[in-house]
């Protein structure tokens, strides 16, 4: 008599005619607690509490899911060849050569530059901290430019921290939750970064579009200084972003007569890769830094043309 | 004993709702995210067809809301989208298991661009207007899979005896 019913040979339902499971009533309620929820969720901050607990219990299988790229990575070092490795070591070698001798001009501009502004009587230029962490390999919501890392507020990450690499600016943490942080790209579309071009110290905003090689500068004028090629480093003006540090390269400049200002876009100098390690910035002021683990000293990069 | 071995089997379930969780946050290349298929509203589709008296809308809830704080989209988007699905599903249940498969296909692909209508709407609400073509990719993924997984939830349901 079921099978007459059900066309799936497996099916075999105790009952022919199930209570009804889906009640306006409780469909209705359901319906209103997840337009509910989205509404407090979207004015961040009112939920801050169970997306915590929410992350606490998701966080076993981001873990599995990073499991096996953190295993491919840590089988690649145990089992790299000797040759590798030697290679790898006179390559790194030669890059703190490198790096030493730029860091020795540094320091002899770093006292310019204080003394310059002594005689300004300008304020002394603060440096912060970092603190290393890794991208989880897993994939966020294709539409938007989220990534998450595997530190959180127990190891000092607070909200609006800024996240840098080796080249520059990846973005800022928009949630951190208890043992993981999300963060949002430079190049999410509800991201704007305050720059200056490197060149001229023209002010302006590095707009997200959605493209993970692409930031828009909209509100550069038509007769405004720029040139392809020019570096674009954070201006530090809204206080989210620290100063001085490389966001982007333009790769497009387009002057139109009849528009009031030109078409400016950029390419992100910092990387973007699965597993990369990443830098928090921690400033030097308050938020006060609650003595994360395996901190060290950071300076400000030498200001100057992309390599 | 009927009643424990049915208590018992509530594993398979859990189980089928965590390999989907996984599989929707798996890193895939950048070019193939976009395709991604639904694997949520998949396990969904197919609990709330042949076990609405077990799997319903509180537990099609839970599960949305746990995508949601895996893919960091707004809390509540995937549950929302998910609860319409299931909705549909539970109402028609009777109706839709004794379709054909091609048929069942042809039902799938309407419940998931119900489905991820939904979350362009809310996206577009948001800003996340990008990728309008790029979205109804997984409408024809996620159907195109619907057999296969039925056949494969259908076998673990007949050697585990979730009923």
């Amino acid at each position: 008599m079921t099978r007459m019913f059900t066309f799936h040979p497996l099916q075999r339902s105790p009952r022919l005619f199930t209570r009804n499971p889906a009640g306006a009533l409780r469909t209705l309620l359901l319906i209103a607690a997840c337009i509910v929820l989205m509404f407090y969720d979207h004015q961040r901050g009112h939920l801050e509490k169970v997306h915590a607990a929410l992350s606490t219990v998701v966080y076993p299988i981001q873990a599995a899911v990073n499991a096996p790229y953190a295993l491919a990575g840590w089988a690649e070092q145990k089992l790299a060849t000797h040759s590798a490795l030697v290679r790898e070591n006179a390559s790194l070698q030669k890059q703190l050569l490198t790096d030493s001798a730029q860091l020795q001009q540094f320091q002899a501009l770093e006292q310019e530059n204080a003394s310059l502004r002594d005689l300004l009587q300008a304020g002394q230029r603060l440096d912060g901290q970092v603190m290393a962490a890794t991208l989880l390999a897993v994939d966020m919501d294709p539409f938007r430019h989220v990534i998450t890392i595997d530190k959180g507020t127990r190891a000092g990450v607070f909200d609006g921290q800024t996240l840098l690499d080796a080249h520059g600016i990846i973005g800022q943490i928009i949630r951190a939750d208890p043992l993981s942080s999300e963060a949002a790209l430079i190049t999410d579309p509800t991201q704007a970064v305050p720059v200056q071009i490197n060149r001229t110290g023209l002010r302006t905003l590095a707009i997200g579009t959605a493209d993970p090689g692409l930031l828009s500068l909209p509100y550069l004028a038509n007769n405004a200084d720029v040139r392809v090629g020019d570096l674009l480093v954070t201006s530090g003006l809204a206080g989210r972003y620290p100063a001085g540090y490389p966001v982007a390269v333009i790769t497009q400049v387009q002057r139109n007569p009849a528009d009031p200002f030109a078409r400016v876009s950029a390419r992100p100098v910092a990387e973007l890769n699965r597993g990369h390690a990443v830098l928090l910035f921690f400033p030097a002021v308050a938020p006060p830094l609650p003595s994360p683990p395996q901190t060290h000293s950071v300076k400000k990069p030498p200001k100057g043309k992309p390599r | 004993m009927n009643f424990v071995l049915r208590r018992r089997a509530n594993w398979v379930i859990v189980v089928t709702y965590l390999v989907a969780l996984l599989l929707s946050i798996w890193p895939l290349p950048d070019w193939a995210e976009a395709f991604r298929p639904a694997w949520l509203l998949l396990a969904t589709i197919y609990w709330c067809l042949f076990l609405p008296h077990r799997v319903g809308l509180l537990v099609t809830f839970g599960v949305g809301i746990l995508l949601d704080a895996l893919t960091g989209s707004l809390l509540g988007e995937h549950a929302l989208a998910l609860l319409l699905i299931a909705w549909v599903t539970l109402k028609l249940h009777l109706q839709i298991r004794v379709f054909p498969w091609w048929q069942q296909m042809l039902v799938v692909f309407l419940l998931s661009l119900l489905y991820s209508f939904v979350l362009y709407w809310v996206d577009g609400m948001l800003g996340y207007t990008q990728g309008a073509l790029l979205r109804w990719m997984p409408v024809l993924i996620t159907s195109l899979l619907w057999p296969w997984s039925m056949q494969l939830l259908g076998m673990l349901q007949q050697r585990f005896q979730v009923n």
